[in-house]
Formats: C-alpha cells, sequence, structure tokens
C-alpha cells in the first residue's frame, strides 16, 4: 500500500486562464486606491521572488525538476533563477552541507543584499538529514538564519513549491521595517554576521 | 604474459623472505613487506621491465584494531597497464609510530591519496611536500576513521536514541527488550511465556 497523496488532493476548476493577484486592503474611490505601502511592496516583492539555487546534491535534482515546465516554478514569479548573490532575493539551499562548506554557505549568504529569505530545502539542509556524520553540518541553521524549512529526502517539487509559497506568505506580510529593526539585529548577532 | 607465479618469483628472487603473505583473493595477487621497504618495492615493480606495474590505481589506509605491531595498514593497488594485472601491496605500522615512507617521489597521484589517508588515520608520510588534511575541516584534531571514534557529530543535543535503534525509552538494542520478536515480548511482558 503506497503512501495516500497529501499534496493536489481538492481538485479547483480552472476560473480563467490568466490569474491575478489579491488585491490588498484599502481604501478606494474613482481614479484611486489608498493603501499602506507594506501591502502594496510585499504583494511586489512575492510575486516576483528571484531565486539563487545552492543546489548541492540530490535535492538539486528535484529543484531542476520543479524548474521545469511540468511543476513549473516560473509562475510564481521566479521566471529568473540567477546565480549571482547580489541580485537575489532567496537562498534556496538544496543538498548536503558538509562542515567544510559551512564558511562558503555563510559567504554566500552574506554577499546578498536585504531584503534576504533563506530556504533550507530537503533534509541534510534542514538538519544534517540521514548524515549524522564527523563531516555533514547538521542543519544550515548552524550558519545562516533560515526562514522556511521544507522536510523530505528529496521532497517532491510539489513539497518545494509549498516552501516558495510560504515564503511568498513571509514576504507579503513582512514590514518594510524589519531589516533595521533591533529584533533582526540580534537574530544576526547570535549568527556572528554583522 | 605476466602470470601471477612470475611475479611472486621476482619477488622472492629479489627481497627473499623480506616478502611474504602471498594471497591471490579474486585473481590478484597480494603480499605484504616490512614498512621501512616500502619504496624499494615500489621502485622495482616501477623499474623492471617484465613487471612495470608504472600506474598506482590506490593508495588507502586500513585500521586493524587491537593488532598490536600490524594496527594500521597502508595498501598499495598498483596496476600493471601494458599487461593489464593488477596487484596489491600492503604495509602496517603500529598506532604509536605511524611512520612510512612517501610514494610521491615515484607517483604523483600518491601525493593527494596520501593526504586523504593522512586525514583519516593520521598516517604520517615522511618526506610528504605537502602533509595537511584534504577533506576534512583544518581544525579538526582528531583522525574520524580510526575505529575507537564514533561516526556521529558528537554536538548534537536533541537526538532519540530510540530512532538509532539503541537505548531511549523503550530500550532497543539493550538487554531490556532482547526477547525476540515483538509478539514474544508482550507475551513475556504479559507473564504467560518465559522466552
Amino acid at each position: 500500500m503506497s503512501r495516500p497523496v497529501s499534496f493536489n488532493i481538492k481538485k479547483k476548476p480552472l476560473v480563467s486562464d490568466i490569474s491575478m493577484a489579491e488585491m490588498p486592503e484599502g481604501h478606494q474611490g474613482e481614479g484611486f486606491f489608498a493603501t499602506t505601502l507594506d501591502s502594496v511592496i510585499g504583494l511586489a516583492r512575492k510575486n516576483s521572488i528571484w531565486p539563487l539555487p545552492f543546489a548541492t546534491s540530490c535535492c538539486g535534482i528535484e529543484f531542476m525538476a520543479t524548474m521545469g515546465a511540468h511543476y513549473d516554478l516560473a509562475r510564481f514569479g521566479s521566471e529568473r533563477v540567477g546565480f549571482s548573490p547580489r541580485q537575489c532575493d532567496l537562498l534556496m539551499v538544496m543538498g548536503t552541507i558538509a562542515k567544510k562548506m559551512g564558511p562558503v554557505v555563510k559567504q554566500v549568504y552574506l554577499q546578498m543584499a536585504e531584503p534576504r529569505w533563506v530556504i533550507a530545502v530537503g533534509a541534510c539542509a534542514s538538519s544534517g538529514g540521514i548524515f549524522d556524520t564527523y563531516s555533514v553540518l547538521q542543519g544550515i541553521d548552524q550558519v545562516i538564519p533560515v526562514d522556511v524549512y521544507v522536510p523530505g529526502c528529496p521532497p517532491r517539487p510539489e513539497a518545494i513549491l509549498d516552501g516558495v509559497m510560504n515564503i511568498q506568505k513571509l514576504v507579503g506580510k513582512e514590514s518594510l521595517r524589519r531589516r533595521s529593526s533591533p529584533g533582526y539585529k540580534t537574530l544576526l548577532e547570535s549568527y556572528g554576521i554583522q | 604474459m605476466l602470470s601471477n607465479e612470475h611475479i611472486k618469483q621476482r619477488l622472492i628472487e629479489k627481497f627473499n623472505d623480506q616478502v611474504y603473505g602471498f594471497e591471490e583473493p579474486y585473481g590478484t595477487l597480494t603480499f605484504e613487506a616490512p614498512r621501512e621497504m616500502n619504496l624499494k618495492v615500489l621502485n622495482f615493480l616501477y623499474d623492471e621491465e617484465d613487471l612495470k606495474f608504472r600506474f598506482l590505481t590506490d593508495l588507502c589506509g586500513v585500521h586493524f584494531p587491537g593488532q598490536g605491531e600490524k594496527e594500521l595498514a597502508v595498501v598499495y593497488h598498483l596496476h600493471n597497464l601494458e599487461d593489464n594485472v593488477r596487484i596489491r601491496f600492503k604495509v602496517f605500522a603500529p598506532l604509536s609510530k605511524p611512520d612510512i615512507y612517501t610514494a610521491t617521489g615515484l607517483f604523483s597521484s600518491a601525493n593527494w591519496m596520501e593526504r586523504e589517508t593522512y586525514d583519516f588515520y593520521g598516517i604520517n608520510f615522511i618526506g610528504h611536500p605537502n602533509l595537511r588534511r584534504i577533506l576534512n575541516v583544518d581544525e579538526m584534531d582528531y583522525f574520524p576513521l580510526l575505529k575507537h571514534y564514533p561516526l556521529e557529530d558528537q554536538s548534537r543535543v536533541d537526538k532519540d536514541d530510540e530512532m538509532f535503534g539503541r537505548g531511549g525509552s523503550i530500550g532497543f538494542g539493550t538487554a531490556k527488550t532482547d526477547h525476540g520478536t515483538v509478539v514474544e515480548a508482550e507475551k513475556h511482558n504479559a507473564g504467560e511465556e518465559k522466552v
């Protein structure tokens, strides 16, 4: 008996070919629409996340499948997958990170510009996974702060998409002042990042 | 055709009883020599025109715990490319003095392979140009593949040993649950049957 399907169970009827993003709450009248800056910028950011794939092993293959046409990541706004940290918003760490690779991941994270988010895809990036050994970093949250963890070994493309959708929720709701707030500063200090 | 018998004969002619332990597991001739002789044997196998073992396939270490003088082994796998013959050559060293002469003068590929052997077993290769860790982090202060060190990362605090088949709250893998199958264990607990 195979495992029951846990994603994509409710079949939603296709309303129209083009899906529109939801309008944020606000006051509108003839020719104007007033809302908070946070919600507009959050809406724009969450539908145009540029990911930086840091694919190390098997989860990287699942990411390749996610970027393919069948489980399209591009329809969430991530059409342009960049490999330069200076231009990307979302660091996707996919695969086993060895202890020797830890400083490299940290360096890539440091090169990213604010606002930046991190998603740990797979069991190895989240917690070391099946490799509980002397050489594997037991979770990348030992070196960088992580926003969303996607469990799985490897996670199905639907699960990676679910992780990206959770990142979208975080991005949409984030306050514009968060990155300069003292709480965020203490979080970075705890990782040794200035 | 270069046969194992011929190689064995040539080795015994040259080194008398300094080479010993001739075996042929799966058709590959395997022999041992004292560790001071390793370069002499390697050079002999390289230079001789009818032996020509000029390709070092692998150089690795093995740890045999509790063997005293023969605790750490370095195994050389050599290949004669022209006649397609492979040969295995082992040298041993005690854990207290793991010094072996380096083969980098003869084979350049031995450079990184000896660094790996040093990194994981602590075998000191005398004369190596750059003997430092290659695969592990530089700050590591022990040699991981020696059998008295555990495989697991010791810094974890959130592991549930039950999930790894030892101890934990139920006691898998300990004498507490050593009753065979689950059914028998239940019967034991109910007092019906003593296994």
